[in-house]
């Protein structure tokens, strides 16, 4: 297969950037999206080009390194994969590929199509845990957790902090990865006693960090590479106010 | 260089308690006063950093991707053995310790081995309170399931990402400690150097991935938990960025390598499609569990999996080993497999594959259970390879996966040089030749969580040392010799990417020194390796400056590392002239086709120490010893 690409290329977060157009020629339908543009870099490295700047590591999917917008869609046309899972027997011989970091003020770009996806890290900072320490933890069975329960806080653990979400927001709103870990946690007794503080702390990050807000258009969950749905949200919304509602407390 | 395994006296049961009480303690208000690096931020490196700094030690930690919690780590999909007994099916910590011996083909540390049985009661524990989501019977009990190598159930799960379930609960607590400040946390940046200052770790050398500035951290002792080397492979179930070249670079300062041969090839991946592939996807062997192994009886059967009666299969995992069946041991598992395709019974094109099936198990089960027993796994497997498992059996075929070798340590985690401390997959010390399955997650949690903070507080309160300014010609020596490799990487301009080297040098490993060894494809090995690194250093390309974010600099110097440790881990398997756990040398095997292990003569760990440049290394032994566990030859018939 060939393919025409028009690919972002930014030198350093202060040039201006701008699309350059490559060609791509016996692509194997096989070769996933990152294995093509592997081809295409090798080529430039071995013409003494500088290759494009992308992210990946594991390349199945669950690192959440990985981060193209592939012709203006999160991680390409497939609903619930990575871009490292994007395989090319999904596109048409002879298309014409637009890739692109993703944009959004929370995620400054540092290079071509990579992004600083600090802001995650910052959110989960300020709150995404269970103060517990190393030692004296009780026997897991102490602490039943109903099937139904563990499962649905695994659907919102699954998270893998990509960050398609923002992407795919007109308001490059973190709510739904906010919400995954405010869910999973407020889902499970382990979470209880941090419930409210948790959710305030990291809803004020998420805000300093200058993400926008929801206002209920759901691209996060199609752009969502684990599918997360959007009743997180809800949940959020809920957790929220009702922490709102008890006051201040303890952060 | 002498190896001392630092192993303490008395009963196996009891050594690890009484050496904790031995150990020497740091006045909790002079813990602050202590600076640790640590370099990695998997489930080792993560749960070490996190513990640490609650214990109040100041961290310095850092890690090339750009976050923590992508660590690769993340990736693994079964699970994590525990001996907690849950299923009452007769497991011990014993029955654990044993089942890990002779797994690893009693080629461990009896004593290191008990004690990570002991403490991995306590990991499950602390991992639920933490809020790891495993998965729960409906009574809200902890369920299990089975793993290769035991006839119990102590595997814990979240679906198939319990690696990334466990990660995160170490990334979660990491994130408590960044708040706090007590943690420093550097994404984004790649260790390239150790630094010894009067024969003690002291500090390392740092390549800032952004700005490209080269940087030095100096503590009171280093950490590295940087994981395993199977891209020497190139292709690997490893992620794209998983490297040798922190461990390396310590071996070269002075840090003893042991066992580099010992390497895991997993049964269960996706085989390989084609030249363009830049790693290989694992089916989790949790998969087993429910799933039969089997080719075609005869070889060139080129009917659909469908159209083959029963009569004509072959479940040889099944036939050769009916008390394990299809939960033989990995290694196993993967000879066997490559003994079918070799017979010209494989399956799928190029014929390097055999099916998984899970015909049996859905009607036993129902399809719905299947899917959710396994999550991801079915998607996965039909996004790579446009084929449904529930409706035909998979193709899988075994790939380089995990790396048992690493640096070696002492009982206290300790490397030979003071005050470098090394856990999880970048140590040797507790698979011996083999790792059994859902026992790397443990290793990795055991080592961070609840061992190293131990020892590392008794060597800081036995050892008084002086500041080490990175002002010191020691740090300024290494700063000058990294940034003096990075500029010779830059200015060769050559021809082809250090991917293409990387591919080649990759696939001589896997033909000659991969599933099958012998003295004549080592000697190949080791006779066509320095010629490769030789063009790598004439004619690799590297564009791009230093001083900015450059992948094909981070790359290339990985490779090259790869290149010179490679000759390593060929001298090592060519020295074990036996075949033991995953180490297969042809010339060394049973009848029926497993491996001979000699024990007279190969009952020790290979503890390789750096000569020079252009000198062999050099062979220091540490003997086994066994006390608890006689070796016997490794049944599982």
């Amino acid at each position: 297969m060939n393919f025409t690409l028009h690919i972002w290329r930014q030198k350093s977060p202060t040039d201006e950037g701008r699309t350059t157009t490559y060609d791509a020629r016996d692509i194997s339908p096989d070769m996933s999206f990152l294995e093509m543009l592997d081809v295409v870099n090798d080529e430039l490295i071995e013409k003494g080009q500088e290759p494009i700047a992308f992210d990946s590591d594991c390349r199945e999917g669950i690192c959440g390194s990985c981060c193209l917008m592939i012709n203006g869609i999160p991680h390409g046309p497939e609903r619930g994969v990575a871009t490292c899972q994007t395989y090319m027997r999904v596109f048409r011989d002879g298309q014409e590929i637009y890739i692109e970091p993703w944009r959004a003020r929370a995620f400054p770009l540092l290079k071509d199509l990579i992004v600083d996806r600090g802001a995650f890290d910052r959110i989960v900072q300020a709150g995404g845990y269970v103060s517990v320490n190393t030692g004296g933890a009780q026997d897991g069975n102490c602490l039943p957790v109903a099937k139904t329960d563990a499962e649905r806080a695994m659907d919102a653990a699954a998270c893998i902090g990509c960050g398609a979400c923002v992407a795919a927001c007109k308001n490059a709103s973190a709510m739904l990865f906010t919400a995954a870990k405010v869910s999973h946690l407020a889902l499970l007794p382990q979470g209880q006693p941090e419930r409210h503080a948790r959710v305030r702390n990291m809803v004020e990050q998420m805000d300093r960090e200058g993400f926008g807000n929801c206002t209920n258009y759901f691209e996060c969950e199609a752009a969502c590479p684990k599918e997360i749905s959007v009743q997180f949200i809800a949940q959020l919304n809920r957790e929220y106010l009702a922490a709102c509602l008890e006051g201040e407390g303890e952060k | 260089m002498k190896l001392d395994p630092q192993i303490p006296s008395g009963p196996m049961a009891e050594k690890w308690d009484r050496h904790r009480f031995e150990m020497k303690l740091v006045n909790p208000a002079n813990k602050r006063k202590f600076r640790i690096l640590v370099v990695g931020t998997g489930l080792a490196g993560g749960s070490a950093a996190a513990t640490l700094a609650e214990l109040g030690y100041n961290v310095d930690c850092f890690c090339f991707q750009d976050s923590p919690r992508r660590a690769h780590s993340i990736a693994a999909q079964g699970g994590i053995n525990s001996a907690k007994n849950y299923q009452n099916d007769g497991d011990s910590i014993r029955r654990l310790f044993y089942d890990t011996v002779k797994g690893g083909d009693f080629r461990s540390r009896e004593a290191n081995v008990y004690r990570l049985a002991q403490v991995s009661v306590n990991i499950i524990d602390q991992c639920v309170a933490q809020g790891v989501p495993f998965a729960r019977e409906y009574g809200g009990q902890l369920f299990n399931r089975s793993f290769g190598g035991a006839q119990v159930s102590r595997t814990f799960y979240c679906r198939g990402q319990t690696g990334q379930q466990l990660l995160l609960g170490a990334y979660q607590a990491m994130s408590r400690q960044i708040q706090t400040g007590r943690i420093q946390m550097h994404p984004r940046t790649e260790m390239l150097d150790l630094v010894v200052v009067d024969g003690r770790a002291r500090g390392i050398v740092v390549r800032d991935l952004v700005s490209g500035r080269i940087q030095s951290y100096s503590g009171d002792a280093v950490v590295l938990a940087t994981g395993g080397y199977s891209p020497v492979f190139y292709l690997s179930t490893n992620a794209k960025g998983c490297n040798v070249t922190a461990t390396f670079r310590a071996y070269k300062r002075g840090a003893a390598f042991a066992n580099p041969c010992f390497t895991q090839i997993h049964p269960t991946c996706i085989p390989v499609t084609g030249d363009h592939q830049s790693k290989l996807t694992l089916m989790s062997e949790s998969l087993r569990n429910d799933g039969r192994i089997w080719v075609p009886k005869d070889g060139g059967d080129r009917r659909a999996p469908g159209q083959i009666p029963e009569a004509e299969r072959d479940y040889y995992l099944e036939r050769k080993y009916p008390s394990f069946g299809n939960l033989a041991p990995r290694d196993i598992a993967s000879r066997a497999a490559k003994e079918v395709c070799d017979e010209g019974r494989g399956v799928g094109d190029g014929g390097r594959g055999v099916y998984l099936d899970f015909a049996d198990s859905i009607r036993r089960l129902g399809e719905h259970t299947i899917r959710e027993r396994y999550g991801e796994l079915f998607p996965m497997y039909q996004r790579i390879t446009g084929e449904d498992g529930i409706q035909q059996p998979m193709r899988i075929y075994p790939a380089p996966h995990y790396t048992m070798g690493g640096l070696w340590v002492d009982y206290n985690l300790m490397s030979t040089v003071p005050g470098l401390f090394v856990v999880g997959e970048a140590n040797f010390s507790d698979h011996g030749a083999n790792r059994l399955g859902a026992s790397a997650l443990m290793q990795g949690l055991a080592d961070g969580y609840f061992i190293l903070p131990y020892t590392l507080s008794n060597y800081l309160a036995s050892n008084k040392q002086t500041p080490a300014p990175v002002e010191g010609a020691d740090f300024k020596r290494c700063e000058a010799d990294v940034r003096a490799r990075i500029d010779r990487l830059l200015f060769i301009k050559g021809k082809r990417s250090a991917q293409a080297i990387h591919r080649q040098a990759g696939r001589l490993m896997w033909d000659q020194c991969g599933m099958a060894r012998s003295e004549q494809s080592l000697k190949k090995a080791l006779n066509e390796i320095p010629a490769i690194r030789e063009e790598f250093w004439k004619n690799v390309s590297v564009t791009g400056g230093g001083g900015e974010l450059n992948q094909a600099l981070e790359y290339a110097g990985r490779v090259a590392d790869f290149l010179e440790f490679a000759e390593l881990l060929c001298h090592d398997a060519l020295d074990r002239d036996e075949s033991c756990g995953a180490h297969f040398r042809i010339e060394h095997q049973m009848p029926d086709g497993e491996a001979k292990r000699n024990d007279e003569q190969y009952s020790y760990v290979s503890a390789w120490e750096y000569a020079g440049d252009d000198k062999a290394p050099i062979l220091h032994k540490e003997p086994l010893v066994f006390e608890e566990v006689h070796p016997s030859v490794r049944s599982y018939k």
